[in-house]
């Protein structure tokens, strides 16, 4: 966690031109592309800024440029692959052209950020009003946690935080929520059964109880992330990291932060026994 | 009795697997290379026409797999895309700009499905390849030019209610202007009552002036105009340019997104989308010395122009016809053989030009081509867009007779530039210069390599987690098994129905729902081993273990719900398909995972004594 934070504090994200503007152009050859030769000719050619990689395979190469000025900005891709055709003896197949203005990509970090925000405070509304603000102040604790790891790691590999990847920590909220909440429900329910244990003690069974399901669960998960990440191609590598690191997090921390934090803000039996219809209902559900 | 299900819940579950199933089939079958013709004039393709592009394919020397004449639209189908581009490239020489030769993917589905409605997903452009554009529109100069136009307005009111006036001008925000007199002044005022609701009227310290403002109304009414116009605008370009299937949406207040699937040559469509270029026809001042306009003393009545050469012509400020009066353009060549657009006017054009030819033969007339340029420069680290109007005196003639509605121009560089300008010029000026934010292109190659990555990677995936379940829980997990496949299919099914669209990101979503919706037999599978561990009967475990997992189920996946609500609402393009299918995955797995898990569960076990299960 702290190593997470130093990181994030030092190295920041590395943030993808959804949120930057730039350009980003995939070409692909039939032959391994020589990276230098491509270098090269984007120097000569004014594009000095621009970096040039491989993207998956030796075949296949990334280019990437800052937002240029002077250039009117719809031209600059296209100006690009002109240079680089020029040279190379094989014209490149374009795969992917993605162009994002300054101004759209400061709109889309202040949608994501939006996005994040407003999930965060529907979810705490709703733990609230279904358990008890203890448990809402845990949860989002818990999961606040998992975020920040993640990210952390991300930053401390230095890995490219464009939009697909928000939506993949957006998504691992839902899921680490998910998590905490079954154990949550459990707690719950053995305070209005066990009356004579102490809170730690309830606490401990319920997590006991529960820890099987949680870690199925999360090992379903893994499983296709696992796929995802190996088969998936590289566009979506990223977004299959954020989840599987996510996950791992995840189970880890409704475990070991979620109850314990509800605890320490001194939950007790008392807090649950507001009369919650609940436990009335047993007619023919499914 | 427990663990018996009423027979229409039996039903219900049985009625929505096979709705899922029909409403998935289409997905299986694929797509063939397409070409698509269509008429771009009133009258539809007739039979006889038909028949004539069939037999000119067939002339072609290329087979065609299948070749369909409906609702006065042709589509043959093609074998693959060699075949479709080179009948594509040949149809669009032989059929002329009254046609649209489109390219498309039609699908395969067969008759009988598509009768029921079903459909395929609707596969999103990083599936099927093509380019997603962002343009913004420029509201400022929307703005600007209806000044401009109010201006022109006033002055003409004032001229035809013979009243003399100083001056009409723009000058910090206001129209202002200037009478002779302060009789002159009221006279405007009632003018303006008459004529002018929509301008706000100050009346400042000097007595001659009047300050005229767009009220609040007004400048949203122009702005919103001016979005629609531009989208009506970019429509009829995607049609010029032959796209099956375009998406033009505003977005926002000022941006309109374009989607044009298939298109691989992006350097021809921003150029045809993002170009403001229309023409002007103007006089030629030859009373005045240029060299004086050049040294800044440009006449009154004239403005200084340059030709592409760069030399300083002045002209006439009064225009004669501008491009929104072009109903027609085609592009050609001279009798020189130089390029050439041949422009037909609509009434108003041809009678204005009609005047004007009457009276001026023998003297020149220009051909200004207008043009706005974008460029982003950072001033004191902010971005500043800088836009510039570009105007050039393209070709200047000297009228040789009276002519009104048909009339050729020349002075282009190149037959690729005429025929850009001509198409523009069909399809309509642009009410307000727009600008690309964004871009993104993916490959044909590309496309079909997402699709195939993603079809293998949820093939492992959900057979590694099928693998898993039945070994961990036996025949429960074999049922839980058969809920997921359940609940895939009617992803996919609400996924059709809908024909919402399928991004690489939502292809995510549904692995992910797969790894997720196993979830609650999870829950519920561990609660009735619990039950079973506490020491209850069979029976009375499974109901409640199903029971007491229930309300657990409810309060998890709906915080997993909140959120992929919150994502689609803020989310835009392939991020949005991850949204939704997680949403219908999540939905869709409440009701097989606890449901369609129960009716099996009941079947094997319900009803009769039980001793073990296998769990």
């Amino acid at each position: 966690m702290i190593l997470s934070i130093g990181s994030l504090a030092v190295r920041g994200l590395q943030m993808g031109i959804d949120f930057t503007g730039g350009t980003l152009i995939e070409v692909g050859y039939q032959k391994a592309a020589d990276l230098n030769v491509l270098r090269n000719t984007l120097d000569t050619q004014g594009f000095d800024d621009a970096t040039v990689q491989n993207f998956g395979t030796a075949k296949d190469v990334l280019i990437r440029l800052k937002p240029h000025e002077g250039i009117s900005s719809a031209d600059l891709s296209t100006r690009v692959l002109e240079a680089i055709n020029k040279t190379t003896v094989e014209p490149a197949s374009i795969r992917r052209v993605e162009y994002v203005g300054p101004q759209v990509g400061d709109d889309l970090a202040e949608d994501g950020f939006l996005a994040l925000l407003y999930s965060t405070i529907a979810i705490l509304i709703y733990i609230a009003w279904r358990f008890e603000w203890k448990f809402s102040t845990g949860a989002i604790l818990a999961t606040v946690h998992d975020v920040v790891v993640t990210l952390g790691l991300f930053s401390i590999l230095g890995l490219e935080f464009d939009l697909t990847v928000l939506a993949a920590v957006l998504a691992l909220i839902g899921y680490s929520l998910n998590d905490t909440i079954v154990v949550y429900d459990r707690i719950r329910e053995n305070f209005r059964l066990l009356r004579n244990k102490t809170t730690e003690e309830v606490m401990n069974i319920s997590v006991n109880v529960t820890l099987s399901r949680t870690i199925m669960t999360s090992l379903t998960v893994i499983l296709v992330l696992v796929s995802l990440f190996f088969l998936g191609g590289e566009i979506i590598h990223n977004f299959s990291i954020v989840l599987l690191f996510g996950v791992f997090f995840g189970t880890y921390s409704s475990i070991f932060i979620a109850s314990p934090m509800a605890l320490m803000l001194g939950i007790s039996a008392e807090d649950l026994m507001i009369p919650v219809k609940e436990g009335s209902v047993v007619d023919d559900r499914p | 009795m427990q663990n018996h299900f009423p027979v229409w819940k039996n039903i219900l579950v049985l009625l929505v697997f096979g709705i899922g199933i029909i409403y998935s089939l289409p997905n299986l079958y694929g797509d063939d290379p397409s070409v698509q013709v269509s008429s771009t004039i009133a009258t539809a393709i007739s039979q006889e026409q038909a028949n004539q592009v069939d037999s000119d394919i067939k002339a072609m020397g290329i087979p065609a797999k299948a070749f369909e004449y409906k609702d006065g639209k042709i589509l043959a189908r093609f074998s693959n895309t060699d075949d479709q581009l080179k009948v594509a490239d040949q149809l669009r020489d032989k059929m002329g700009s009254n046609y649209t030769v489109a390219l498309n993917l039609a699908p395969t589905t067969p008759g009988w499905l598509r009768a029921l409605g079903a459909q395929a997903m609707y596969l999103g452009l990083d599936l099927r390849g093509g380019v997603h554009f962002l343009l913004e529109v420029d509201m400022d100069a929307a703005v600007k030019q209806a000044e401009d136009r109010y201006i022109d307005d006033v002055r003409l009111a004032l001229r035809n209610a013979k009243l003399h006036y100083q001056s009409v001008a723009k000058d910090s925000g206001f129209i202002k202007v200037t009478m002779n007199s302060t009789d002159d002044k009221s006279a405007l005022l009632t003018l303006l009552d008459k004529e002018f609701h929509s301008l706000e009227i100050t009346e400042p310290e000097a007595q001659e002036q009047v300050w005229l403002k767009f009220s609040e109304k007004e400048a949203r009414e122009i702005k919103k105009f001016a979005v629609a116009q531009n989208m009506t605008t970019l429509r009829n370009r995607v049609n010029e340019l032959g796209v099956a299937e375009p998406v033009i949406q505003q977005q926002g207040e000022n941006r309109i997104m374009v989607q044009l699937p298939g298109v691989q040559d992006t350097t021809r469509a921003k150029e045809i989308l993002g170009t403001t270029a229309t023409l002007e026809y103007r006089l030629v001042d030859v009373d005045h010395d240029v060299q004086q306009a050049v040294s800044g003393h440009a006449p009154v009545g004239s403005r200084l122009y340059y030709d592409r050469s760069g030399a300083p012509i002045l002209l006439d400020r009064r225009v004669i016809v501008t491009g929104d009066q072009i109903v027609d353009a085609s592009s050609g060549q001279d009798q020189d053989g130089r390029p050439s657009v041949n422009i037909s006017l609509n009434g108003v054009g041809a009678s204005k030009m009609a005047k004007t030819t009457q009276v001026s033969v023998g003297k020149p007339m220009a051909v200004v081509f207008i043009e706005y340029k974008v460029e982003t420069k950072t001033v004191n680290g902010e971005k500043i867009r800088h836009k510039e109007k570009v105007e050039k005196v393209i070709n200047v003639a000297t009228i040789q007779g009276v002519f009104s509605k048909r009339f050729q121009t020349t002075g282009l560089d190149s037959p690729q530039e005429a025929r850009n300008l001509s198409l523009l010029l069909r399809a309509g000026a642009l009410a307000a210069p727009v600008d690309i934010v964004e871009e993104r292109t993916v490959g044909p190659s590309l496309g079909q390599d997402n699709i195939d990555k993603g079809m293998l990677s949820f093939v492992v995936g959900f057979a590694l987690v099928v693998l898993f379940m039945a070994v961990y829980y036996k025949l429960f997990g074999m049922i839980a098994n058969f809920a997921l496949a359940f609940n895939v299919v009617i992803v996919v099914a609400i996924l059709s129905m809908l024909q919402a669209t399928l991004t690489l990101p939502g292809i995510a979503g549904i692995i992910l729902t797969v790894g997720m919706s196993v979830d609650a037999n999870v829950l519920i599978f561990e609660r009735v081993k619990e039950e079973i561990k506490a020491g209850i009967t069979p029976q009375a475990a499974i109901f409640i273990g199903y029971d007491k997992a229930f309300a657990t189920i409810l309060d998890s996946h709906f915080t997993n719900l909140v959120v992929a609500v919150v994502l689609f609402a803020f989310g835009t393009g392939s991020v949005k398909g991850f949204a939704v299918t997680l949403i219908i995955g999540i939905l869709s797995s409440m009701f097989t995972a606890i449901t369609g898990t129960r009716m099996v569960i009941n079947w094997i076990y319900g009803s009769r004594r039980v001793e073990k299960l296998s769990i």
